[in-house]
């Protein structure tokens, strides 16, 4: 054996080529996760494809942690539909029904009041100080299937950050040591 | 190879994987079902006539509705959401769409019912365009899915003549 192929070997053996491996597989999970996430956002032409349900205020229909699926196109937004907003003030998005809606004959511009289906009231309360309607930029996306429990997950994980950090890292470390 | 923890995730994987195709199973099967909706909705009385201290006018209505929604359910339906809207056109807006009254029904017994309701939220107008204004109900249905895919229909009614004058 000569001198190069025993310095190939010694190269071979060092686990920092056992690490790399790992690291790059670990790299295809976490990148294709965020591109099932990415394509999703075009396919359904919102911008954020899924909603976990986080309040009681559509029971019976939506209960807290289920999932929505959204769905953007051009269809204008009708009385009835289940939209989800976001208004100026507030980082959390609403998921509430439509039940007045005003499309202006000159601009095509719509005025649309929602409420959610458990409330008493409609949902003025929760828009922005004197802000009577939502116009079309403030929703995301109208709700068009369902899957129930799914989002528990994630409502665990963002409530309890102690159990999200130990869970990703207990996972970081099974991806990265395990050899399959 | 075999271990407890590559066994409990290929359970896992199988479970999961099992679930998600009869969950879309029990939602492509819905396809199957057509509703025919059998709905009457007639208006009793205007309750109330006036122009608010905003400018909008606003209407309270008593009507009867009767309406057999059986045919809505299957076995993947968790409720029916059942609203009555208005929708008239004016001069400012083409289209006006006003939800006056709505119902949720959970069981298949209870989805076949003949009632004298009024408005549950009043009609408000963007401006005053209401006085001798031909106003459409429609019916909407909205089946929410115990799992999948939701479905919305609506059934067009009768039209209705507000008064010339403010009550």
């Amino acid at each position: 054996m000569g001198l190069f192929e025993e310095t190939m070997e010694s190269i071979k053996s060092l686990p920092i080529r056992d690490f790399l491996t790992q690291a790059i597989n670990f790299g295809m999970i976490v990148v294709s996760a965020l591109m099932i996430y990415r394509s999703l956002m075009i396919i359904t032409g919102s911008e954020s494809p899924v909603v976990v349900v986080l309040s009681g205020s559509m029971e019976p229909g939506f209960a807290r942690g289920d999932i929505l699926l959204l769905h953007m196109n051009k269809d204008r937004i009708r009385a009835g539909d289940i939209v989800v907003f976001k208004v100026n003030r507030r980082e959390i998005p609403i998921v509430h029904r439509v039940i007045q809606v005003h499309e202006r004959r000159d601009t095509g511009v719509v005025d649309v009041l929602t409420k959610g289906d458990n409330n008493p009231g409609d949902d003025r309360p929760f828009y922005a100080h004197r802000q009577l309607w939502l116009q079309q930029n403030h929703i995301v996306g109208r709700a068009v299937g369902f899957v129930p429990y799914l989002g528990w997950a994630t409502i665990l994980l963002n409530e309890n950050p102690v159990i999200k950090y130990i869970l990703i890292g207990t996972l970081g470390c099974v991806i990265i040591f395990t050899k399959d | 190879m075999h271990s407890f923890g590559y066994r409990l995730n290929t359970i896992l994987t199988a479970a999961s994987f099992i679930l998600a195709i009869l969950c879309s199973l029990a939602s492509f099967s819905d396809y199957f079902n057509v509703p025919t909706i059998n709905a009457h909705i007639e208006v009793l009385k205007v309750n109330r006539f006036r122009k608010q201290l905003t400018g909008n006018d606003e209407v309270s209505l008593t009507f009867n509705i009767s309406m057999d929604l059986q045919s809505a359910f299957t076995w993947n339906t968790k409720q029916v959401f059942v609203f009555v809207a208005t929708e008239y056109d004016t001069d400012k807006n083409s289209l006006n769409q006003i939800s006056l009254w709505d119902h949720i029904i959970q069981e298949k017994k209870h989805s076949k019912l003949q009632t004298r309701v009024t408005t549950k939220y009043p009609l408000i107008d963007q401006g005053s365009n209401l006085r001798g204004k031909q106003i459409q109900l429609v019916l909407h249905w909205y089946i929410m899915p115990k799992v999948g895919r939701m479905i919305e229909d609506k059934k067009v009614m009768s039209k209705f003549s507000l008064p010339e004058s403010y009550t």
